[in-house]
């Protein structure tokens, strides 16, 4: 919440008019949910530091919230104490003038490279001194960074993402304090106000003539812009000319899960039947998939979501539906463990990737549930092939998602079908999903139940 | 002249426009009673002659009569009715609720309606329209009776129609809802006459067995529940026991459908002679006619099922249904009868049951027979009694309202039955085998739960959608969960300047409430804790109904298991029960389980990650941040204008300081189980018994006979109990609070003395928190006591927080006291599922 700058470029004091900050005051300027004081803890020829310190409201910024902002919802938070786009905000409201590149009374010290230094206490970075170096380094920074412990009462916690950083260049005082207005939120990665499409123009602004030919822009703009894709594509789209930047491929793991509802459709439509339930059925993709099965009259997901749900409706697009489309769907909030009339009366039930979200103890109430009081024809289930973690762990315990109660086997797959087979008169047929490696098997497991 | 029908019937008017029907209807019934086609007409239509809604109107009343009847309300339907197709429809509509149709016919002449119609403001007719419904009307009048109206009025002038001077509302002959009992309720007896002469004595009745009378009761009334005879060898006997009984007042009974069947012999019906009736005709021989024709006469009157004691109690031979309770219709008396069949056969020929039971919600007990069972099991508040004593099995009474069972065996097996009675193979009950999977209507939706503390709570659709989501992902088996706690206020901020809370606005608050005395209980720095202990794990699957290896389980507040490893809970559960076996726990309180209201410490077993990523990194940020800035102010100090600036972010560093310093309380080091420690407050229950009814004082004595000792993880809470009227125990309460404090203690909890404690109004708040000022840091922030962060703070409103306290603990209550007294877990998981709906409310969470 401290940052200092200094000037050591005789005379040292030229700051002072650069900054339009008088050296012998301090002075107060009000930023959104606080102060920033400004004053000069040093102001000679030699060597002249300003300093601005950030004084945040902790309690405004909890209680205070326009639709533009954003309010904490804890008192205990590190942003009254830390640089971040609150500090930016201050940097533009208390410095404008310099910033902008205006000096009205010696407008000619505004493109003369000062000896400056800038001293920032705390600095939030996420991505910690790597990211700090890839940042500051091409534009010409020595840096020195200082990472702070958590608590140095307890060791064993480690390092904070907390850092004091000094930053020395010789550079125009506008375009560092350009360097910061971007970078500071860019480290900390958040922002405390909602993005739009004046922030691309802000950064096009305060970016101009050194971030467009930076190394690390991409990650710069997406940070800077909340990681808001169309905001950001249209902003690092504007500063390519020629060169084709492609934009990185989804991760490989989202293809699996294509394979997966792709197989989960395929099966569904050589069962010939003309309902289906989608047991945990989240955003809505599997459904998006059978909806251009026409033989499917009526397609019910259930999730116990309501959120998910939400969004399956939004990506569905049903509002806009044509009525004859919109007939066949149904959306509905439910719960695997519970008795449920509603989910009775498909062909079909799926539950693509969801019975690993249940803890092992609450199996014998989906069981019961699905295979007894539900009873569907034919239930399409899959799971993740434990055995297929071996291709990029050998840690036994390591799950692929956090909210995985477990993991099953092959094995252990075939024993829970089998079990099935005896206490609920279903037989199965277990098929792998994804691509087959030799030992451990494919990513994934379908088993397709019939009752008898 | 007077008509007379049951209150609960579906009265049909018929007769041409004119013919004085919407007269009569107003002149004798509730407006609200009256369904009137013309009033539907205009409210779809605005004009009762608009043309092509007739379909429409016709839909909507159906569907008031409809719901009207199932609502158990007498209904007037005011419209021509002319037509013998109309008429079908309705009758189809009170068969389908159970209800009696009555027709009355309005058959007047030409003349009478033609004048009326002239003299009509709102809607004329044409006169051939009229003469058109008249002939509609006398074509199909005369076959009322076989439309399935059993009763019907005819009246052809309007003096007929002045001539009545009364209608009856004739009560149903089930409705006994003001017989409260108590009553001994016998299962099928089936000619077994020494066994029922036994079970009498045995429940404390007077017989003369020679005599075939009971000459004196207990005090309490006996119903039988039917099959009085057949297979067994004194059926004779057994009818003249229970007519004599039920014409003297002693005794009610119900018909099964064994006496059914012997009526339809007795009175020269086509029937087989077997399942037993065979036997009884034979025994029957050489009786005395006139007894036989008033054997007839008693077996016809037999109403097909009771509703008693406030409609709290049905008890019908072969179950009954909760729409059907209370109704007279065939079909009621087929199910009374023979119960439900799937119309499938089974191995044995003998119709499959369907189980209705199995869907079973209503409020009233039901008690039946019908179907032999080794042993009667309450299973949804039903329960079969009959232990098939006539093949060799047993007689069973059941008390009410004590829900006792009393049996005596069968002298002998007196008939071998087509389908063997087995024992279920499940080591599950019944009920706990249904209880697996519980019923999501019972949960979702607006939901309103009657309460003993609060009359009716209500839970809001959407934040019973949350709770579903947080039951399902993260809840524990519903088995487990019998009580969820209640959140509990903060008291009112402090009038003090350097304090947001302080013992003082507790006390006062409690004082303005009423309430003499309190009890002060320290704040433990962990958390909270419920905790189910058995003595062993064949108690967990017969109690809890739960099939695993476990002696009990410990949960948070909002229902997640707390140890995530398996082993860890059992072993410090497997060290609670060692302590209650050592201090003689099972016996004094006579259980084999408890269920614990605790805090478990250290807090930082379950907060790691919130002491790491928020208190620890907000103490880092802060306490670097204001070095780098306290160097620079000292630095431009020779500029005065500096030192105010100074000045004060020297005070906010050492409030960080401070902050550090109350957070670091909370983290001890946890190498292994030993370094665990539970403090139990509150003992919630034990087998059969809830302690709301007992004071603190009680609560925290009997715990701390658990606490302490060498290698004991319990320990007891600190308290005090204090007289509000007495200024020095005041006093020293808040003295003990600020040492506990000072100390870095995170404060105390003061509860009123009793458990529950009714004020004039309602219950007063089971508790409020008093928090200490350096606890407080890591709710409000490092620099919360900065007088200008102090002032806004200190407005905050705690009138949801309280209401959601109170409505929380009384279904918490609720909760358990509905598990202590063995109802069906699906009413167990409606409370807690709603406290768990209440704290998806959004409140301020810091208070």
């Amino acid at each position: 919440m401290l940052l200092t700058i200094t000037n050591s470029r005789y005379p040292a004091t030229d700051l002072s008019f650069l900054l339009h900050k008088h050296p012998a005051k301090v002075q107060s300027v009000e930023v959104m949910n606080g102060k920033a004081h400004v004053f000069y803890p040093e102001a000679g020829d030699e060597k002249c530091t300003c300093a601005i310190l950030l004084d945040m409201d902790p309690v405004g910024l909890v209680r205070n919230s326009d639709a533009n902002s954003f309010a904490l919802d804890q008192y205990v938070n590190d942003r009254p104490y830390v640089a971040s786009s609150f500090m930016s905000s201050a940097i533009s409201k208390g410095f404008s003038s310099a910033l902008n590149g205006n000096c009205k009374e010696k407008p000619e010290l505004v493109s003369i490279p000062l000896q400056l230094e800038v001293q920032i206490s705390v600095l939030s970075i996420r991505g910690g001194e790597e990211l700090l170096q890839q940042l500051f380094q091409p534009l010409g920074y020595e840096i020195i960074a200082i990472r702070h412990p958590l608590d140095p009462h307890f060791p064993e916690w480690g390092n904070s993402r907390y850092f004091t950083v000094t930053l020395k260049n010789e550079i125009t005082l506008q375009a560092l304090l350009s360097h910061l207005y971007v970078l500071i939120p860019v480290m900390d990665n958040e922002k405390h106000y909602w993005v739009n499409e004046e922030e691309v123009t802000k950064l096009m602004n305060k970016g101009k003539g050194w971030l467009e030919n930076h190394p690390s822009r991409e990650i710069i703009v997406r940070r800077y812009l909340r990681h808001q894709r169309k905001l950001s594509d249209n902003a690092l789209a504007a500063m390519t000319v020629s060169e084709d930047a492609p934009l990185p491929e989804k991760a490989a793991r989202q293809k699996l899960h294509d394979v997966r509802l792709q197989a989960v459709s395929d099966e569904i439509a050589r069962l010939n039947v003309t309902s289906v339930i989608d047991l945990g059925c989240g955003e809505g993709r599997l459904i998006k998939l059978l909806l251009e099965n026409k033989q499917l009259q009526r397609i019910t997901g259930m999730d116990v979501s309501s959120h998910s749900l939400e969004v399956a409706a939004s990506r569905l697009k049903l509002d806009k539906m044509i009525e004859s489309q919109r007939k066949r769907i149904q959306l509905i909030q439910g719960s695997l463990t519970y008795k449920d009339r509603r989910l009775h009366g498909y062909d079909v039930a799926a539950m693509v990737e969801v019975i690993e979200h249940l803890d092992e103890d609450r199996l014998l109430a989906m069981e019961k549930n699905l295979f007894n009081e539900i009873q569907p024809n034919t239930v399409v289930l899959t799971t993740p092939n434990k055995d297929w973690n071996l291709t990029f762990t050998t840690d036994e315990n390591m799950l692929r998602h956090s909210d995985h109660r477990f993991e099953w086997s092959r094995a252990a797959f075939n024993a829970w079908c089998e079990h099935i087979r005896d206490v609920y008169k279903y037989t199965y047929e277990i098929k792998p999903l994804g691509e087959e490696i030799e030992a451990v098997g494919a990513p994934s497991q379908m088993a397709v139940f019939s009752k008898q | 002249m007077t008509l007379n029908f049951p209150e609960l019937s579906l009265v049909v008017l018929v007769g041409a426009s004119g013919s004085g029907k919407s007269t009569f209807a107003k002149k004798w019934f509730r407006p609200s009673e009256i369904v009137s086609s013309d009033a539907i007409r205009l409210m779809l239509s605005n004009d009762e002659n608009t043309p092509g809604i007739s379909e429409d109107a016709f839909e909507l009343l159906h569907l008031i009569i409809a719901k009207r009847l199932k609502r158990g309300l007498l209904t007037v339907v005011d419209a021509t009715n002319v037509n013998s197709q109309y008429r079908k429809q309705l009758v189809a509509l009170a068969r389908e609720y159970h209800v009696l149709p009555v027709a009355i016919i309005m058959n007047m002449s030409d003349r009478v309606c033609q004048d009326r119609n002239k003299t009509r403001t709102d809607r004329v007719l044409a006169p051939r329209v009229i003469k058109g419904q008249m002939a509609t009307l006398k074509s199909g009048i005369h076959k009322i009776r076989e439309e399935g109206f059993r009763r019907h009025f005819e009246f052809r002038t309007p003096e007929a129609v002045e001539d009545i001077t009364e209608i009856i509302r004739e009560p149903l002959f089930n409705d006994l809802k003001h017989e409260e009992g108590p009553f001994d309720i016998i299962g099928d007896v089936h000619g077994c006459y020494d066994e029922l002469c036994t079970l009498l004595t045995t429940l404390g009745h007077t017989v003369d067995k020679a005599a075939q009378r009971i000459t004196a009761t207990n005090g309490r009334k006996l119903i039988f529940l039917g099959d009085l005879v057949d297979r067994g060898p004194a059926s004779p006997a057994v009818l003249k026991l229970v007519m004599r009984a039920t014409e003297e007042k002693l005794a009610l009974c119900v018909p099964g459908n064994h006496d059914n069947k012997l009526l339809k012999y007795l009175t020269g019906r086509n029937v087989l002679l077997q399942h037993g009736l065979k036997q009884t005709v034979e025994q029957l021989e050489g009786t005395d006619l006139e007894w036989i024709e008033s054997l007839k006469k008693w077996l016809d009157g037999l109403v097909s099922h009771y509703v008693l004691d406030h409609g709290n109690l049905v008890v019908a031979h072969a179950g009954l249904k909760e729409s059907m309770q209370g109704r007279g219709s065939g079909a009621v008396r087929e199910f009374c009868l023979y119960g439900e069949t799937t119309g499938e056969t089974d191995e044995f020929g003998l119709p499959v049951r369907y189980n209705w039971a199995a869907n079973y919600n209503g409020k009233a007990a039901v008690i039946y027979g019908h179907t032999p069972v080794v042993r009667p099991e309450w299973f949804n508040n039903t329960i079969d009694i009959d232990t098939g004593c006539v093949f060799g099995g047993s007689l069973t009474a059941l008390r009410y309202p004590e829900r006792e069972l009393v049996s005596v065996p069968a002298l002998q097996e007196y008939a071998v039955p087509a389908r063997p009675i087995r024992e279920s193979m499940n080591e599950l009950s019944l009920q706990q085998e249904h209880d697996n999977v519980l019923d999501i209507n019972d949960v979702i939706g607006k939901q309103l739960i009657e309460t003993r503390l609060m009359k009716r709570i209500g839970i809001r659709e959407g934040n019973a959608a949350s709770a579903l989501e947080i039951m399902s992902r993260w809840g524990v088996n519903p088995k487990w969960l019998i009580y969820l706690p209640p959140t509990m206020s903060p008291t009112a901020t402090s009038a003090l300047p350097d304090y947001l809370e302080h013992p003082a606005e507790a006390f006062k608050y409690f004082k303005g409430e009423g309430v003499k005395k309190v009890v002060c209980e320290e704040k433990h720095m962990g958390s909270r804790a419920v905790v189910i202990v058995c003595k062993n794990s064949e108690v967990v699957r017969k109690r809890f109904g739960i099939q695993e290896e476990s002696i009990g389980i410990i949960y948070t507040r909002t229902g997640r298991v707390f140890f995530d490893d398996e082993s860890i809970e059992q072993g410090f559960l497997k060290k609670i029960a060692d302590v209650i076996t050592e201090r003689g726990g099972w016996e004094t309180y006579d259980t084999d389980w408890f269920c614990l209201d605790c805090e478990l410490m250290p807090w930082n077993l379950k907060a790691q990650q919130l002491l790491r990523n928020q208190y620890g990194a907000t103490g880092a940020a802060g306490r670097y941040a204001m070095q780098g800035a306290i160097a620079s102010l000292e630095q431009a100090a020779t500029n005065p204008a500096a030192l105010p600036l100074l000045r004060e972010y020297r005070e906010r560093a050492a409030m960080v300081d401070q902050f550090t310093t109350a957070y670091r309380q909370y983290c001890w080091e946890v190498r292994g189980m030993e370094d665990y420690q539970l403090a139990p407050f509150h003992l919630l229950a034990t087998e059969g018994k809830t302690y709301f009814d007992k004071d603190h004082e009680w609560h925290m004595e009997q715990l701390a006979v658990f606490a302490g000792g060498e290698g004991n993880p319990v320990i007891a809470t600190k308290y005090q109990v204090v007289d509000l009227e007495d200024e020095a125990g005041v006093l020293a309460a808040t003295e003990w609070w600020h040492a506990m404090t000072n100390n870095g203690g995170e404060g105390m909890v003061v509860k009123p003395y009793d458990f529950i404690t009714m004020n004039e109004k309602f219950f007063v708040q089971p508790a409020v928190k008093v928090r200490g000022k350096e606890y407080l840091r890591i709710i409000y922030g490092p620099e919360y006591t900065l007088e200008r962060n102090l002032v806004r703070l200190k407005e905050r409103g705690l009138s949801t927080k309280r209401i959601m306290a109170q409505k929380e603990f009384a279904l918490g209550v609720e909760a358990l006291e509905r598990f202590v007294g063995k109802v069906p877990l699906s009413k167990v998981h409606q409370c807690v599922f709603g406290v768990l709906a209440m704290e998806s409310e959004a409140v301020d969470p810091r208070l």
